[in-house]
């Protein structure tokens, strides 16, 4: 071991290169957090079907919920390595669901408000949504249209100094309870390139002609409200438009990339919580007269999935560390996103697997993983789709 | 009123604590480390006396590597004001750190002194008594209850079979019991803000201490794994056990 090797270890602090000594005060505050405040209250969300305000607003409290916004409005100007120990901590409470409806809200939905709003939409916003007070849901995702989000048919006439929204979107994250929605509507005229005919708009609850219609039966992420949400003549003024029209779809695009950065790394938790709890389950299950960890092809199967973790791990650290400096990292992104996708669930069908008929027992907390992970290689970007991104940019 | 705070790095709570191979102590390589939680507990004591407008300033020490500056950060970000690392490598036992803490005393002049019990890294429960003893101060320690009057502190003391108060004349020593607070986290503001905040290095030999532990460890061994109970059919049979068994009784 060189000097410098011996320190690190004798330090017993992270030897990652990626994060400064205010990301592991946050992991660790976010850690204590999950135990004492969440775990303890989850299976009565999963009843319930959706993850109840006090805790946002707890999380809001402690500032989990502006990690990277401005201090003006209550945040804390970190960086993308930041996010990414929230989503990690947020991912290893077994709760997904609950985890889901922190995220969305942080990393998926407000930031159209965060990066494309207006000073007067900021105003307005962002001091509530970094306190937890609104809560932010975005609404792309139609009955016609998920990975293809050129291919929407929501459309927003404009009329006056009004846009007329027309349509209905599905599979909305916090569709139920969210006070603002951030949702994607076609404004350009016949002809116009697809690309090109794409905005955003902020619609607020109780906007009339805003319908969320039913609240949707999930198999899993269970404590996260889901709906389907109807616009009908739904009137916004102008100025809630979200950027310029027609940039829409790069707003999308854009903020797709922090998106999937999040689930990875929110995956990546989970498959560490998994696998801690199958480690404390394998030691101490006896069959054949020793411990299930005593078993060759277990601890086999186990390591490696230890090794892929790991390296999924380091692969979210590295795609966040060059986003966090300013990069593209679409192509790292996009790796993240079908790797860790993937590779959740390859942990949970192993952990599961080694719970024996336990695994198979609604009480047991593996279950609830497992199901709770099937939607990560198909939510924020399909697995497939997230290939043909890392295909494009292989070879040339 | 001025409080003094001193925090200790030790593994944390969580971690499965595994002796060393060659028995020479236990393993601290890539071992997580925090704050030993009592001294949160006396650290939040002092932050509510700020808060109640009975402190004026926290000072929070740590003895220890320089990696001990991430506990002090953490008393920080919890809402001390600064902090003071006295940098020494290696075991430090009670004596020295009493001996240390006082030259920090001595220097800061603070009134009130608020440590854990004890740390539980070796549960040795002998430093904030040493640090009494040492500055000639009223001690009140296993405090469940800190209240501050006019130049004097009511501790009250969880003790076998009930509750004592006492009242102490300030300067005063006080260690913290399980019960006294539940410590607040550190907000990512919060977090944020301490960065700012000024952390003094100094060295034992800043005080005049020679730190070289007096005691030597022969050896470290894991405790013996439990053995399986038995199950007794009548209160006879655990009398009978327990006299000719366990000879207890
Ligand atoms: C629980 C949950 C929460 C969600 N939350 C939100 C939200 O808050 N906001 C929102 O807007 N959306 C949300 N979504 C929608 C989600 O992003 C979409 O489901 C996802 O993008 C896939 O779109 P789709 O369902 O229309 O599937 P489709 O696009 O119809 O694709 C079906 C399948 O075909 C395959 N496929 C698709 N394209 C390709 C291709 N190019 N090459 C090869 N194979 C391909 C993939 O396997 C894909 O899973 C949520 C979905 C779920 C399940």
């Amino acid at each position: 071991m060189t000097a410098l090797a011996q320190a690190d270890a004798e330090s017993g602090t992270s030897r990652s290169p990626y994060f400064e000594p205010e990301h592991e005060m946050l992991r660790e505050q976010i850690r204590r957090f999950v135990e004492d405040e969440v775990k303890p209250h989850g299976l009565a969300w999963e009843e319930q079907g959706f993850t109840p305000r006090e805790i946002l607003l707890r999380m809001g409290e402690l500032g989990f919920l502006g990690i990277r916004y401005p201090a003006e409005y209550g945040g804390s100007e970190l960086d993308t390595l930041a996010t990414v120990v929230l989503a990690e901590e947020l991912g290893r409470s077994t709760f997904s669901g609950f985890a889901i409806t922190a995220l969305v809200h942080t990393d998926m939905a407000s930031v159209h408000i965060a990066h494309a709003g207006s000073q007067a939409q900021k105003d307005a916003h962002m001091a509530d949504i970094v306190a937890g007070r609104k809560i932010c849901a975005v609404a792309v995702t139609e009955p016609g249209a998920g990975s293809d989000v050129k291919g929407i048919r929501t459309r927003a006439r404009r009329d006056g100094d009004a846009y007329v929204l027309d349509g209905s979107k599905i599979y909305i994250t916090n569709g139920v309870l969210a006070d603002l929605y951030c949702v994607a509507a076609k404004t350009g005229g016949e002809g116009e390139r697809p690309s090109r005919s794409v905005s955003m708009f902020l619609v607020e609850k109780g906007t009339p002609g805003l319908r969320v219609g039913r609240a949707l039966d999930k198999h899993g992420w269970r404590s996260s409200d889901t709906a389907e949400l109807f616009f009908e003549n739904c009137r916004v003024p102008a100025a809630n438009l979200l950027g310029e029209e027609g940039h829409g779809f790069y707003a999308i695009m854009r903020n797709f990339q922090n998106e999937r950065t999040v689930i990875g790394a929110m995956a990546m938790g989970e498959a560490q919580a998994a696998i801690d709890l199958t480690l404390d389950w394998l030691t101490s299950r006896q069959a054949f007269g020793e411990p299930l960890w005593a078993k060759g092809a277990i601890r086999q199967r186990m390591a490696m999935l230890q090794s892929k973790v790991e390296a999924g791990r380091q692969l979210v650290y590295h795609a966040a560390w060059l986003d966090a400096r300013g990069a593209d990292a679409t192509r790292e992104v996009s790796m993240v996103k079908a790797y860790c996708g993937d590779l959740v669930n390859e942990v949970m069908a192993a952990c599961l697997q080694f719970h024996g008929g336990l695994g198979f027992m609604r009480e047991s907390t593996i279950e609830r993983m497992a199901r709770d992970a099937r939607v990560q290689s198909i939510g924020g970007g399909a697995t497939e789709v997230m290939l043909e991104e890392v295909a494009k940019r292989m070879g040339r | 009123m001025k409080v003094l705070v001193p925090v200790k790095r030790v593994i944390d709570y969580n971690v499965k604590v595994r002796v060393k191979a060659d028995g020479s102590g236990v393993e601290l390589a890539n071992v997580k480390m925090s704050m030993n939680p009592f001294d949160e507990i006396a650290v939040e004591e002092a932050i509510r006396l700020k808060e109640k407008g009975k402190a004026t300033e926290i000072i929070a020490v740590s003895i220890g590597p320089q990696q001990a500056q991430e506990t002090i950060r953490t008393a920080l970000a919890m809402g001390a004001d600064r902090g003071i690392l006295v940098k020494v490598d290696g075991t430090v036992e009670p004596l020295a750190v009493a001996k240390i803490l006082k030259g920090v005393v001595d220097e800061e002049n603070p009134d009130l002194v608020i440590l854990g019990k004890q740390a539980i890294d070796d549960d040795c429960n002998q430093t904030g008594q040493m640090l009494a003893a040492l500055l000639g101060w009223p001690q009140g320690t296993f405090a469940s209850k800190v209240e501050p009057g006019d130049g004097s502190v009511d501790v009250t003391r969880e003790v076998d079979g009930g509750l004592q108060t006492v009242s102490l004349k300030m300067p005063a020593v006080v260690t913290t019991d399980l019960r006294l607070n539940e410590p607040r986290y550190a907000s990512l503001p919060n977090i944020m803000k301490a960065k700012k905040k000024p952390i003094a290095e100094k060295t034992a030999a800043d005080y005049g201490v020679d730190p070289a532990p007096r005691l030597t460890v022969l050896k470290t061994v894991e405790p013996g794994g439990r053995k399986a109970g038995v199950k007794v059919g009548s209160a006879g049979e655990l009398v009978e056990k327990l006299k000719n068994e366990a000879a207890v009784i």
